[in-house]
């Protein structure tokens, strides 16, 4: 059997090589010392607030899961909001109104209804639990947001976080939101939603900053160990970027 | 030490690592087996579609026998889906009052979504002034009417300077926006990169089991 990589493929696979290095050093070094100090965002600091906020005016949290396709490059912005809707789920389901989640896609509204049940499980309240807390609203992106408005009118939502993939129509779920006095935190991948939700949205989170959640609202440490390695990643590739600009300016490419 | 995976995050766990080696290493028995897995894929997403389906008709169906708020707005959902299933069933997608349906009902809808998204987007410009002042806004609001400014000439008339290849907005476009665009995008796939590989490693588990 004989293997042949090609220039692209070598440079993926030693990129992966470093990153998953990068991780295991950074969850050895983690098992000794306590948690890493990250750099504050204030989302985050309003979170645990806006939580606190929602259980005691016995309203309820929701949690906007976007509608890219599990299967797609959106997939993983997907799987941080429903780690995000886990961590929410698992902190609020002591209050008389449940978290709710909405979603645009059919496997992402089954994997909610799971990860509620799942968190309901863990602190032995699955009886609690009702299917009708993960919702799926709407399978395009714009009735995805119109089925998101009258969950947020009609449920007593206090606050609203979105994480995962939308466009610009993510405009109107947090007008919505602003306009039942709630408090708005809100990331995504796509570019234009990310623009939208730096003016629309009250706490927005940027880039890489929405796949630091899950680290910021203590998910564990092997959260924190992929945080740190994305931060030794980034500068090895400013590093590739700067010696190439570097040799591409003195003609050496 | 035992270490205990359970049977879903082994599945996870085993295909994620042989369809992502499928990307690296051209062994013909593990691309095949990569193409496989990403075929399966596909049927299985359509039948998600369906529970999808299901579950949004499952809670309006709820919502208006309970006589919640906004139960009418549930019945007229639950009708207009199950016209359009049987229409575009019975005559098929491409059919004239299925195509009827889309171009009369689904479109204008939401076309007017668009218009009040419009109105959306001005709203927020708004309240981040008057919310959020500080240096980043004001830089993001400037930038955002510069580029409308800059989008096309004005009642007819180019500004010089400002429109046309050489222009400040071409310059803007073609500098800063693309490398603050750039700087994001590896943001995002360093974040993306790092969330496969915790769900590989089985640490981020979105399923039971």
């Amino acid at each position: 059997m004989q293997i042949e990589l090609s220039g692209t493929q070598m440079a993926g696979l030693a990129f992966f090589a470093i990153f998953i290095l990068s991780v295991v050093i950074f969850a050895f070094l983690g098992r000794k010392s306590p948690p890493p100090s990250f750099r504050p965002i204030s989302a985050f600091r309003s979170l645990s607030h806006a939580i606190g906020l929602a259980v005691e005016a016995g309203k309820r949290l929701h949690v906007s899961l976007g509608w890219g396709s599990l299967s797609g490059i959106p997939g993983a912005s997907a799987v941080v909001g429903l780690g995000i809707l886990e961590r929410v789920t698992h902190t609020a389901s002591i209050s008389d109104h449940p978290p709710v989640s909405t979603s645009g896609e059919g496997s992402l509204g089954i994997l909610s209804q799971d990860v509620q049940f799942n968190a309901f499980r863990s602190i032995g309240a699955s009886g609690s639990y009702t299917p009708d807390t993960g919702q799926v609203s709407g399978l395009t992106p714009f009735s995805y947001a119109a089925g998101v408005l009258p969950v947020i009118h009609d449920e007593q939502v206090l606050t609203t976080i979105l994480g995962g993939h939308f466009g610009s129509e993510v405009a109107l779920i947090t007008d919505a939101s602003d306009r039942v006095g709630g408090i708005t935190l809100a990331g995504s991948d796509d570019l234009t939603a990310q623009a939208v939700l730096y003016a629309a949205a009250q706490e927005p989170l940027i880039g890489e900053e929405l796949y630091a959640s899950l680290a910021y609202l203590k998910a564990g440490p092997a959260h924190h160990a992929t945080l740190s390695a994305q931060d030794v990643l980034r500068w090895v590739l400013v590093a590739a970027i700067l010696v190439g600009a570097i040799l591409k300016f003195f003609q050496f490419l | 030490m035992k270490l205990k995976v359970p049977l879903t995050a082994s599945i996870t766990i085993a295909f994620g690592l042989i369809v992502l080696a499928g990307y690296f290493v051209q062994v013909p028995v593990l691309n095949i087996l990569q193409q496989i897995l990403l075929q399966w894929s596909i049927p299985l997403a359509a039948v998600a579609l369906l529970v999808g389906i299901v579950n949004l008709f499952g809670v309006h169906w709820r919502k208006a026998s309970t006589g919640q708020k906004g139960s009418l707005y549930s019945a007229l959902l639950m009708f207009s889906l199950l016209a359009t299933v049987v229409i575009a069933g019975y005559f098929g997608p491409t059919a004239g009052l299925s195509l009827w349906i889309f171009n009369y009902i689904q479109v204008p809808v939401e076309t007017s979504l668009v218009a009040i998204l419009t109105v959306a987007l001005a709203l927020a410009a708004i309240r981040l002034l008057r919310k959020r002042l500080n240096g980043f806004s004001l830089i993001f609001l400037v930038t955002v009417l510069f580029m409308l400014l800059g989008a096309a000439p004005l009642f007819g008339v180019e500004i010089p300077g400002l429109h046309g290849p050489f222009g400040a907005r071409s310059l803007l476009e073609q500098v800063p926006v693309i490398a603050g665009a750039r700087g994001i995008l590896l943001g995002v796939a360093l974040g993306s990169i790092a969330t496969g590989l915790r769900v590989m490693m089985g640490v981020d588990r979105p399923y039971r089991g």
